[in-house]
């Protein structure tokens, strides 16, 4: 079936895809100034140091022949330890996915519906002031950027009125209450900065498809506007609502290390940033995967959703 | 009114703590609150219990339970409350023992016995010996260290074990100051069975540690030094961003946050429930010039460059005021043998431009290499030595350098670079590790044959008056003719909740009291 070939296809390219990325990154960290060794050893580096690490951690070897090593390795399972403390690269990933996948779950499950709604919203007050007034508001928000809001809020909510705390770091002894609890100003934080994109997009697929001649005959049927707009408009625009959340959802996973730095929120993002800075290769490579499956995963669902949420797609002639 | 008035006045009872806290304020300043501001009730005896909270800079997902590599605070802190050293600094700043219960040097400072304290117990039930010690220094100086400590405990010649409580260290060279080597952040002992699991001897025990995020310890029942700690346990939380750690430490979500912005420190000592203290100790910002590479290597040059800083310009917009300016010594003011006798040098332009006619270089060009990897606000400071060289007709092209790789790429390749120094405790660590012809660490290539000569007479030289002399001389050469700028001393300020009874001595060797906040402190 086509949609099944489709599928297999997308998978096969996106591997192909991942694989050339890890690529790129190893050299593009081999390119950085600064290797494992010296960064480790800043100021406190001395000839002899640097070459007992590079010689106990292999890295004397030619970054090809590195990544061939970490390549096979990977492929049979093994994501290989840390260079820095020795620890299982997936024991230190597990947490971390766990937690970034938390907040952006936690925060997609906020955003979304309340993005939605208030783009059908718009939609159908069309030019009145509510419209105007929800606009202007996500756009304020979008257009802030995300680390100040962040501060804003904890500066309102944390240390004026003391109403939640101002860092939220998360453990894996919390009760899921206590977690949403710690992690609902990021949670606040990330709502402000992606609704407004899919907001937008819904108000302006669903205004774009009330020119349409099938509106106008239920209009003519004499069907109430809420009913239009939701039963007849709104399935018929899903195609490009649904590219438009997805994007954000992978940014959810991927791009919200800024407002993790702000609220101390254990991420993968942070994992990423001291890796790189330490040019700790095992765990840039596992975090790289993430991210990119995240994101070709993602793009990948939103074409396997709107091929199923558009008939003609779903049987082509 | 000025600040130090204002203290005097507190101090003599003329104002009370109130008034001393709000006009201090009032004058923008943070203060380091005199001894009897923070002691008086709460230090009759240490309340016991409670879990200390702190949020601390300085710690990455990288780190390691390795004493050998530990590269920012959070490891440190952590190490110290897990494991213990052969000597401690005091909060006072004088050597005591620790695991060691003596020490003693034999004449020509290159043979130290240190007898060990009986009875101490590690984490694990096992009983330190002399074995644990070796191996722990070991760690250090075998051929494939990679501790960042190889080079300085690489005068080490040999160890060997005198029954199971004493050491028998011998230095290939002698060394007078060596014991405050055996203070060093890394040269903690663990036992024979490796650090890997974070058992020590210290104060408290580890539960868990989840790098650049969190570690969480508890006290120590059988530690070895009688009632402490007084904490029950502690927390420490990784919190990168300043910004944020003063509003966890506002919120009472930790109760002492290190590295407290200098441009924000003000704002914090405002707040309800909490103060900064301010300790200027050994840390420093220097300029370092390669005196063989040309035109550093003209003495008049040097001495030109360093009279085309205004200092004092230099400390209130980089450091917000929260420091000293420095007389071109990396020795602290209140470092032992510091030379009083040598004036502050001063900005003085028209003598720097003087200078330069003298050897015909007037218009004199060149480049200074920074990047903020050297210290918060390098680039910044270089940016301003520019501009104050100009009156002297100087012209200074401000590099501005990757952060990656600067300690490698940059500082001691390029001929002139900013730089940094946690600083040492004593003249010779200090000396010998950044100034002493040929050492690793050398990021100025000065060849003085009589300071050189000096530096290593006076590490044997146990008479302190004769030492006293040997280090003014060579403080005076360095003052005179050395090739380092150094322009800035940096204080530490920490955040503190009023929860916390800090002790009357507080330790300046390094940042939260030494980073023995954790066994030192209690609550109020």
């Amino acid at each position: 079936m086509g949609l099944t070939r489709l599928i297999a296809n997308r998978i096969a390219f996106g591997l192909i895809t991942l694989i050339v990325i890890t690529l790129l990154i190893s050299l593009a960290l081999e390119a950085l100034p600064g290797d494992f060794a010296e960064q480790r050893l800043g100021q406190s580096a001395t000839p002899e140091t640097i070459a007992a690490i590079r010689a106990q951690l292999g890295l004397n070897e030619p970054i090809l022949v590195r990544y061939w090593q970490w390549l096979s390795n990977f492929l049979q399972g093994d994501m290989g330890i840390s260079l820095s403390n020795s620890r299982p690269v997936s024991e230190l990933l597990a947490t971390r996915l766990g937690n970034t996948l938390f907040l952006a779950g936690a925060s997609a499950i906020v955003a979304v519906p309340l993005a939605l709604f208030l783009g059908i919203l718009a939609a159908l007050y069309r030019e009145s002031l509510l419209d105007k007034l929800i606009s202007t508001s996500t756009l304020a928000a979008i257009s802030l950027p995300e680390f100040f809001i962040g501060y804003i809020l904890v500066a309102l909510f944390a240390v004026n009125w003391q109403i939640f705390p101002a860092i939220s770091s998360i453990s894996d002894n919390m009760t899921l209450g206590e977690k949403i609890y710690a992690s609902l100003l990021p949670i606040a934080t990330l709502t402000f900065v992606i609704v407004a994109h899919m907001m937008r997009m819904t108000r302006a697929a669903i205004i774009n498809l009330m020119q349409s001649p099938f509106i106008e005959m239920a209009t003519l049927k004499g069907l109430k506007r809420g009913r239009i707009v939701v039963h007849h408009a709104l399935p018929n625009a899903l195609s490009p609502i649904i590219n438009v959340i997805v994007l954000n959802l992978a940014y959810l996973v991927v791009g919200v290390v800024v407002v993790e730095v702000v609220f101390i929120y254990p991420g993968l993002g942070l994992l990423m940033v001291d890796s790189v800075t330490s040019r700790d290769l095992p765990i840039v490579q596992a975090c790289i995967l993430i991210f990119g499956a995240t994101y070709i995963s993602l793009n990948m669902l939103a074409d396997i959703l709107s091929i199923i949420s558009n008939p003609r797609l779903r049987h082509p002639r | 009114m000025k600040i130090h008035e204002l203290k005097k006045a507190f101090e003599l009872g003329k104002i009370s703590r109130r008034d001393f806290l709000q006009r201090s304020a009032a004058l923008g300043a943070v203060v380091a609150a005199p001894g009897s501001l923070i002691s008086g009730v709460a230090r009759a005896e240490p309340k016991r219990g409670g879990v200390l909270r702190l949020g601390m800079g300085g710690g990455s997902t990288t780190d390691s339970l390795d004493p050998g590599t530990h590269p920012d605070s959070i490891p440190i802190n952590l190490e110290h409350q897990l494991r213990s050293y052969l000597i401690e600094i005091a909060p006072t700043g004088e050597l005591v023992g620790e695991l060691a219960e003596s020490w003693e040097v034999k004449a020509g400072a290159a043979e130290w016995i240190v007898e060990l304290r009986k009875g101490v117990e590690f984490h694990n039930g096992k009983t330190l010996t002399s074995a644990d010690v070796i191996h722990s220094i070991q760690h250090h100086i075998r051929a494939d260290s990679t501790s960042a400590v190889a080079g300085q405990m690489g005068q080490i010649a040999d160890m060997e074990a005198d029954g199971d409580h004493v050491v028998k260290i011998t230095l290939k060279n002698g060394n007078a100051d060596f014991a405050w080597l055996l203070t060093d952040y890394h040269v903690s002992v663990f036992p024979t069975e490796g650090w890997e699991t974070g058992v020590g001897s210290g104060p408290f025990k580890l539960v868990s540690y989840e790098p650049g995020v969190r570690a969480e310890v508890e006290r120590n029942p059988n530690y070895f030094k009688e009632g402490l700690p007084y904490f029950d346990g502690v927390e420490i939380t990784a919190i990168s961003d300043a910004a944020a750690r003063d509003n966890a430490l506002k919120t009472g979500q930790v109760d002492a946050t290190n590295r407290v912005s200098q441009r924000t420190a003000h704002l914090l000592d405002l707040a309800q429930g909490v103060s900064v203290q301010k300790i200027v100790g050994t840390k420093h910002y220097t300029v370092p010039m390669l005196a063989n590479v040309p035109p550093f290597d003209n003495v008049k040059v040097r001495q030109a460059l360093r009279l085309a800083v205004d200092r004092e310009a230099l400390l209130k917009t980089i450091l917000g005021g929260h420091g000293e300016v420095g007389n071109d010594l990396p020795i602290g003011l209140n470092q032992e043998f510091y030379n009083t006798e040598l004036p502050q040098r001063e900005y003085d332009p028209d003598q720097a431009a003087f200078m330069l006619k003298e050897v015909g270089m007037e218009g004199l060009a060149v480049e200074l290499s920074a990047a903020d990897a050297a210290f918060d606000g390098a680039v910044d400071a270089a940016v301003l030595y520019a501009e104050h060289a100009k009156a002297a007709g100087i012209n200074i092209n401000v590099i501005r350098e990757s952060n990656d790789g600067y300690w490698s790429n940059v500082w001691q390749q390029k001929p002139w670079s900013m730089c940094y120094w946690s600083g040492r405790p004593t003249q010779d660590w200090m000396w010998t590790i950044a100034y002493e012809s040929g050492g690793a660490w050398n990021d100025n290539n000065w060849e003085n044959a009589s300071f050189q000569q000096l530096l290593k007479d006076a590490r044997v030289e146990v008479d302190p008056a004769k030492r006293k002399d040997m280090y003014w001389e060579m403080q005076r050469l360095h003052w005179e003719e050395g090739a380092v700028v150094v322009p800035l001393f940096a204080a530490d300020l920490m955040g503190v909740s009023d929860k916390i009874a800090l002790p009357e001595d507080i330790a300046v060797n390094w940042e939260l009291d030494g980073h023995r906040c954790a066994e030192r402190w209690s609550f109020a």
